[in-house]
């Protein structure tokens, strides 16, 4: 496994008042994979995506990107916070949303000009949502707000993604539309980093994962670290509703599946 | 509380105000002054009621009284400027206050509002009173900021606050995109390199600044209305930031000229409470008349979704009976299409309103058929049915 | 303010007078009175309501004045007490229409309310002793001067009786309905299962503030009111997890509030009431920095234990993670430990000793190595943060 290193996170520890969230996480995400970061509830996946951005205090350890620290790669890093961070009765709409993925690189008071429109719309075609630009964001689906910050990380251009669970209480319709997208950025040679939370699909969808319970319980290629023992490891033993071999993934998951019979 | 232009009926004389506009020394000045706080707590209020801030304005107004107490105490000027640095200095200490109470312990962000807000202003109450027994301090200068003293604006005040209101405008225009990012996803706003921090102190900062410069005029105690009343009417208009703000400044013009020019025509109508209930009016009216958002157009756009609803039940009604028969225009009665629509009654009122539309027909009394267009119609609205769910 | 002057020269100096006295039980009576709804509006994230329903009874006294004619009649209470729920009332219709944020609906109801009642006082009621001032600000300085005559005995201030009244019937409000406050206050859902109705409550509990703020504000004025609701209770908060204790306490620090702010007052020859809420928010800013346990000292202080104990704790755990990797040596040399957890060297220097103390790691040739002790630590801290 010798190529590039996208994300490498070392002795990361973040705590939130006394409460340590992350415990000394040294994690290494290659160049050009499709990831999922599980794990249950309250095991730091959404503080980890943070400590990557530089978004919480970490209490020791670092995070670079290719190389660098954040503060020096930003315009190489896009971003999909929850849908549930942002108030969508605020006064803008789906075009203006989109655009402010090229804040960053307008740098300060620079107003948003034709460029960038052009490029927030054929974002919003990428996504399926052109016909929505000039809509006010409090009357979008949940499906639809989450194609809308999808819009917004594409336009930043960026070579490393970051999606704090894209898939959140969206239909079936858009699941499969972002991930077709995904998969386009990984064959476009990016990175994608997603916090994920429904086990069934994680090896259909990705073919990296990161197993999260405030340690790191294991990272690596699906095939190899998606287990029965890691999960157990990573929720406690309560895995009772997987379902392997949808995707055609290393011989070993399909036999273990046929033992347990599902 | 003495005003101006003085007048012994309290009958308001339209023309004689207008000339009066124009003519009248204080009253062109006290209403462009009020004019002037209009636009730019609109202005700001407008960022202060999207980022949930509304009560903070209320809490910043009541600290300023011990910081332009303060401020007089210690440099013994009454120039505004002086005052105005004085109860933004207040208002800051107060804001950090707050925002490490609320940090630091569990006692509740509205909790850390009420208390600093209180006590700030009970500070200041010690302070004036003490400021009262100089020698060189008078009377009114309680009063004036309780509940503002329009009449006592002078020309040069009004000056100053134009400039200090255009200087906190321009900056939010400079800064439009960074702001607008700021109230609505700063997290996204950090990740991209803005330094969140400083834009937070800087908007809070301008948002202090348009308090302030309403004390004199509009009070303490109702400043806080003219920083959320203007932008809760504008958001009711619009759903686009830049048209929002501009809307706010002209809803807060409008109400600090026509408090203003009421209050100096009316006896006994003080400046203050005059200008907040016509823009708590401005408000009612936004929130029952706007188009989408209004409660009014919200009650008659549910009324006639449901009329229609009601029509298109019929319709398919009679559709559906015609083709269990074959036979289209074959002709029903009306007690089955009342057993078919459940008992919600206004059946023959509908089929009336259907046949006026030449979609039904009556064949004979109580005996209704679907006409050819009928049919079409029906067999349009199913399809619309099947088709766009993903629209809105 | 003018009489003032007067009390300060009759009193201070000498010995307490009967007024001062008098003063001091109606401000400490207030401060108790106030305390008891207000521990609830802190605890149920609803302090601003006092700021709304205080400013917003102006109203109702103007109507209920209007209505009967009379400044002193106990109508006018009542008219307050109505025109305070009609606050809350309008705020919950606010914010049902779902057009604005709580926050703004708030802001938006009572100043509304509050300056039609100014208006209609400097209108129609000019020449009348309604002094929005004295709304606003009290003067309690006054509150000795108008006494309760019952057939020639003097009975004593009027506002005594009033505020004493008000005092029993939020105590009884409290104790009859304890336990549903109490539940609908920590869990509301909770107590709409368990058959209560957190809406009466709700409205019971606004009713109270209401009365409350319509008695004190006659002596010391709305701000006060909103001061010694909010201020006591919060401070209490910080002392206390205990609901009878934080009611006790903060009862006993309104009335410390009021006799303290009272002889400040007169040193200063200041507004009363201004003085009052002054000390009482002195006196939350000490609780603020000095409470054990929530105090800004004592988290500083648990702070700085805390982390070096964490660091430790860290120190092994990545150690332990290291272990039989390739990396080990370089992972563990004493040198490289700061780098790898990003910490100063002082500080790395301190964490190892403290480790070495504890007997958790050992140094040898420049690398550290965990003892069976620190592996064990590690490993169960690890187990711990997996249960938490």
């Amino acid at each position: 496994m010798n190529r590039e290193e996208a994300i490498k996170v070392e002795d990361l520890t973040v705590a939130y008042g006394e409460k340590p969230v992350l415990w000394d996480v040294d994690l290494t995400v290659p160049s050009g994979v499709l990831m999922a970061i599980i794990g249950p509830n309250g095991a730091g996946k959404t503080t980890l995506i943070k400590a990557v951005l530089n978004l919480v205090n970490t209490a020791a350890g670092r995070v670079l990107i290719y190389g660098e620290p954040y503060s020096k790669q930003r315009r190489i890093v896009g971003y999909v916070p929850q849908r549930g961070s942002v108030d969508w009765d605020f006064p803008t709409s789906v075009k203006d949303v989109v655009m402010m993925g090229r804040y960053g690189a307008l740098g300060w008071i620079r107003r948003p000009g034709k460029k960038e429109a052009d490029m927030a719309l054929a974002a919003l075609e990428k996504v399926g949502m052109s016909r929505f630009a000039e809509r006010q964001i409090s009357q979008l689906s949940g499906g639809q707000q989450q194609r809308v910050f999808l819009a917004r990380a594409l336009v930043q251009d960026a070579q490393v993604y970051l999606m704090d669970e894209p898939f959140q209480g969206v239909d079936a319709t858009t699941e499969r539309a972002i991930v077709t997208l995904l998969q386009e950025l990984r064959a476009a040679g990016k990175t994608v980093v997603v916090v994920h939370h429904d086990l069934q699909t994680v090896p259909e969808y990705f073919d990296w994962t990161a197993l999260l319970n405030v340690r790191l319980i294991a990272s690596g290629p699906v095939s190899e670290v998606f287990t029965e023992e890691n999960l157990r490891l990573t929720y406690g033993g309560r895995v009772s509703f997987l379902r392997h071999g949808e995707r055609n993934g290393a011989p070993e998951d399909e036999k273990r599946t046929g033992e347990r019979g599902f | 509380m003495k005003r101006g232009p003085e007048k012994g009926a309290s009958d308001v004389d339209f023309p004689q105000i207008f000339s009066d506009l124009f003519l009248d020394y204080t009253l062109r000045t006290v209403a462009l002054g009020s004019a002037v706080i209009g636009i730019v707590s609109g202005a700001l209020g407008s960022y202060a009621v999207l980022r949930k801030q509304s009560l903070l304005g209320d809490a910043m107004s009541h600290a300023a009284l011990p910081g332009i107490a303060l401020a007089f105490l210690l440099t013994g000027s009454k120039m505004p400027l002086v005052l105005i640095i004085g109860a933004a200095l207040a208002g800051w200490i107060a804001t950090l206050l707050i925002i490490s109470i609320v940090n630091s312990t569990r006692v509740k962000y509205d909790t850390a509002l009420g208390m600093v807000l209180s006590v700030f202003f009970g500070f200041g109450l010690v302070l004036l009173t003490i400021i009262q027994k100089r020698p060189d301090a008078t009377q009114a200068g309680l009063d004036k900021f309780l509940f503002g003293q329009a009449a006592a604006l002078l020309e040069r005040d009004v000056v100053t606050m134009g400039i200090l209101g255009a200087s906190a405008i321009l900056i939010t225009m400079l800064l439009w995109k960074e702001f607008k990012l700021l109230s609505f996803d700063p997290d996204f706003a950090s990740t991209l390199g803005f330094p969140v921090r400083v834009l937070d102190v800087l908007l809070t900062t301008l948002i202090v600044i348009a308090i302030v410069l309403g004390l004199q005029t509009v009070g303490v105690v109702l400043m806080s209305a003219m920083i959320v009343a203007p932008a809760a009417s504008a958001r009711q208009w619009t759903d686009n930031l830049g048209v929002m703000i501009v809307l706010s400044s002209l809803f807060g013009a409008l109400a600090g000229i026509s408090g203003a020019v009421l209050s100096a025509s009316v006896t006994r109508l003080p400046t203050g409470p005059t200008i907040v209930v016509c823009v708590s009016a401005i408000v009612i009216f936004s929130m029952l008349l706007a188009p989408r958002r209004g409660i009014l157009w919200r009650f008659f756009r549910e009324r006639r979704q449901r009329g229609r609803l009601r029509l298109e039940g019929i319709l398919e009604d009679l559709y559906s009976l015609a083709l269990e028969h074959k036979d289209p225009e074959h002709a029903h009665s009306l007690s089955v299409l009342r057993l078919m629509s459940a008992g919600k009654g206004g059946v023959e009122r509908s089929l009336e309103i259907l046949s006026e539309r030449g979609l039904v027909r009556a064949v004979s009394p109580g005996e209704w058929a679907l006409t050819r267009a009928g049919i079409e119609e029906a067999e349009r609205a199913q399809g619309e049915r099947g088709g766009g769910q993903d629209e809105r | 303010m003018r009489r003032r002057r007067g009390l300060r020269e009759r009193g201070a100096g000498d010995r307490m007078s009967a007024e001062q006295i008098e003063i001091q039980i109606i401000a400490s009576l207030v401060a108790v009175t106030c305390a008891i709804p207000g521990v609830f509006l802190v605890l149920r994230r609803m302090a601003m309501m006092s700021d709304a329903i205080s400013h917003a009874i102006l109203l109702g006294i103007v109507l209920a004045f209007f209505a009967v004619g009379d400044i002193s009649s106990p109508l006018l209470i009542i008219g307050a007490a109505l025109s305070g729920v009609l606050t809350v009332s309008l705020v919950e219709l606010l914010n049902r229409t779902k057009l604005v944020k709580e926050d703004a609906s708030i802001g938006l109801v009572f100043p509304l309310l509050f300056s039609i009642g100014v208006i209609l006082i400097s209108k129609y009621a000019y020449n009348i002793h309604l002094d929005v001032h004295a709304v606003l600000l009290g003067e309690i300085a006054f509150a000795p001067f108008d006494r309760l005559v019952i057939s020639g005995f003097d009975l004593g201030p009027k506002s005594m009786y009033v505020m004493g009244g008000i005092l029993i019937l939020n105590l009884v409000f409290i104790l009859l309905f304890y336990k549903e406050l109490k539940v609908a206050t920590f869990d509301a859902g909770l107590a709409a299962a368990l058959g209560f109705t957190p809406g009466l409550l709700h409205y019971g509990l606004m009713g109270i503030v209401s009365v409350t703020a319509v008695g004190a504000f006659d002596a010391v004025g709305s701000i006060l009111v909103v001061a010694l609701m909010i201020a006591p209770p919060a401070a209490a908060y910080l002392l206390t997890d205990r609901l009878p204790r934080m009611i006790i306490l903060s009862a006993l620090i309104g009335i410390l509030s009021a006799i303290c702010g009272f002889w400040a007052a007169i040193l200063l020859d200041a507004n009363i009431a201004g003085s009052m809420a002054s000390v009482s928010g002195l006196i939350f800013l000490v609780v603020f920095l000095l409470a054990p346990e929530r105090g800004l000292a004592a988290i500083a202080r648990r702070k700085t234990r805390q982390k070096r104990e964490f660091a430790g704790r860290m120190l092994a755990i990545h150690l332990l993670n290291h272990e039989g990797t390739p990396e080990e040596a370089r992972e563990s040399e004493v040198g490289h430990i700061e780098e790898t957890l990003r910490w100063k060297e002082g500080f790395a220097k301190s964490v190892v000793g403290y480790s070495v103390k504890r007997g958790d790691v050992l140094v040898e040739n420049g690398r550290l190595r965990l003892t069976e002790k620190g592996r064990e630590f590690a490993g169960r801290s690890v187990v711990e943060e997996f249960i938490a």
